[in-house]
């Protein structure tokens, strides 16, 4: 598999299926793994960096759930490349950074991603679509339990599996959950949602996680702490949070459908029009007139687009999915004038 | 209006600045703008933060004592405690049982534990050479895993207990088959 591969597919994650996808886009579970008696990334050298991904992908060849998939090494990549696998939600933002003795490993469902030598030995993540963390878990454990046999991670009783930020000792775990609530936006109860949030130890973020801020309608929650609960009480613990947060959600729905329908429709196919019809579109109005048409379609106001779809164009907006699709660098206003074309283009054919 | 940094593209994100009570704005378009948050990112991050809890909780313990732990070295990777405290992330694996003193009740300020109850990896296989026949492996890895499964019980750790409980049976399940065969 190519980068250019990746273009013309629809990662599993997008499908817009799974439990409570009204609501939940996503669900992921990553985690951190080093191995024993080799220094943390930020700390090995240059040889011992290299035979830390000679090692792990070694494992991970041998490792049956990853036998389709391919290996990238980040120093081969341009810059348009990198960006599109951040944008896929496949590579954080930090390990396009100093990309010297660094790599990826996709599968070709673009379900599992693996990042080499980011602030760990190996980051590994399994994205799901919809409300699904403990099927997440499921699959990502068997992939860890196989690479254990492989990789002698550096673990200890006590502490558990060791990073190299103490953040993230002890299960390693980081689950993750990214939500849709438009009405919570808009009804202007999101601040004291969010507020609760921050008192209950777990982190909000953006789109695209660490360091990004939550823009549109768009939140990513995940748990904080990683040592002292096992893997599925963490899990539990979110789930149990998210399923609040899903029920305030469709509270706040409804309420809107029953109090002020007609508004509601009006903003939701104003947005539509201005989709299908506008000759230059930044990729923030994108995002927000995209939010309100899945709001649409989620509520049966919008008939004829399907989750699918709208969860595709999010993606294929972005400012490298552009450039890759047109297979030059854009400016950004050029970039602006491709991605309102595209959009009539995916909404006008329906 | 132009972008400030490159004069070239027009700019769209509008920044303000303070530094030392100075305020000062900057008009930068999308790609200075992210250069630019990117390196501010690395000016400040979790690290700043954690180098701070750090200092915090400083044992009570007399000033040569204190000395004594921020120059230790790791002796398998060369980080030093003051290294650790600087940039906010260790250097290996051993490190925590090198600065554990000091790291045990830093643990417990982040996560409100220092005692992990979570799944563990079980290496036994990889550990031993493929010359041993698989009877002697199964043997070996029934042991570490009882070992574990003992320890597992006296920390109260049932989740993890009852996992190597059933790769216990797995394996005396595969070695009764072998019996037979």
């Amino acid at each position: 598999m190519q980068i250019n591969d990746l273009i013309n597919h629809t990662s599993e994650w997008l499908k817009g299926t799974g439990p409570n996808s009204d609501v939940v886009i996503s669900s992921r579970i990553r985690l951190a793994r080093n191995l024993n008696k080799f220094p943390f990334p930020h700390w090995a050298s240059k040889a011992q960096l290299n035979e830390i991904i000679d090692k792990t992908s070694l494992a991970m060849a041998k490792v049956g759930l990853l036998k389709n998939s391919t290996l990238f090494m980040l120093a081969n990549l341009d810059s348009i490349d990198k960006q599109f696998l951040v944008e896929r939600h496949l590579m954080s933002i930090e390990h396009t950074q100093k990309t010297e003795q660094k790599a990826a490993l996709v599968n070709d469902e673009e379900n599992i991603a693996v990042m080499i030598n980011e602030e760990d030995h190996l980051r590994i993540q399994l994205m799901q679509s919809g409300f699904n963390l403990f099927e997440a878990w499921n699959i990502i454990n068997g992939i860890d339990d196989a690479l254990a046999k492989l990789l002698d991670y550096a673990y200890l009783a006590d502490f558990g599996y060791l990073t190299a930020c103490p953040t993230n000792t002890g299960t390693g775990m980081r689950g993750s959950v990214m939500l849709h609530l438009p009405a919570l936006v808009m009804s202007r109860q999101i601040e004291r949602v969010l507020a609760a949030i921050a008192k209950l130890s777990f982190t909000t973020r953006g789109l695209y996680g660490e360091g990004t801020q939550a823009s549109g309608n768009f939140f990513q929650i995940s748990n904080q702490v990683s040592l002292g609960h096992s893997e599925n009480e963490i899990i539990e613990n979110i789930n149990g949070l998210i399923r609040q947060i899903i029920e305030q959600e469709t509270q706040a729905r409804e309420i809107m459908l029953s109090k002020s329908k007609d508004i509601l429709e009006d903003r939701i196919n104003r947005s539509l029009g201005i989709l299908k019809s506008a000759r230059i579109i930044t990729s923030q109005e994108t995002i927000e007139l995209l939010s309100m048409v899945r709001l649409g379609s989620d509520l049966g106001m919008v008939k004829d687009i399907g989750r699918r779809t709208i969860n595709e164009l999010f993606i294929i907006t972005q400012p490298a999915h552009l450039q890759k699709l047109e297979n030059k660098k854009l400016s950004p206003q050029e970039r602006d004038l491709k991605r309102a074309e595209l959009i009539r283009k995916k909404l006008n054919l329906i | 209006m132009l972008c400030d940094i490159c004069g070239k593209n027009s700019a769209t994100v509008h920044l303000t600045e303070i530094i030392d009570e100075q305020m000062n704005e900057l008009h930068l378009c999308e790609e200075c703008a992210r250069a630019k948050s990117a390196a501010m990112e690395q000016q400040f991050g979790l690290s700043d933060l954690l180098a701070g809890m750090v200092d915090f909780q400083k044992p009570s313990s007399t000033s040569n004592k204190e000395e004594e732990i921020v120059t230790t070295k790791c002796p398998s990777c060369g980080l030093s405690y003051a290294d650790f405290k600087k940039i906010g992330r260790l250097g290996c694996g051993e490190c925590y049982n090198v600065f554990r003193k000091y790291l045990a009740p830093l643990l417990k300020r982040i996560h409100g534990s220092n005692q992990h109850i979570g799944k563990s990896p079980l290496r036994c296989p990889s550990k031993i050479k493929s010359t041993i026949s698989k009877v002697n492996k199964n043997k070996m890895c029934l042991q570490e895993l009882k070992e574990r499964l003992q320890k597992a019980i006296q920390k109260e750790a049932f989740e993890e207990a009852a996992r190597l409980r059933d790769q216990i049976k797995e394996i005396e399940a595969e070695s009764n088959k072998g019996k037979e065969s």
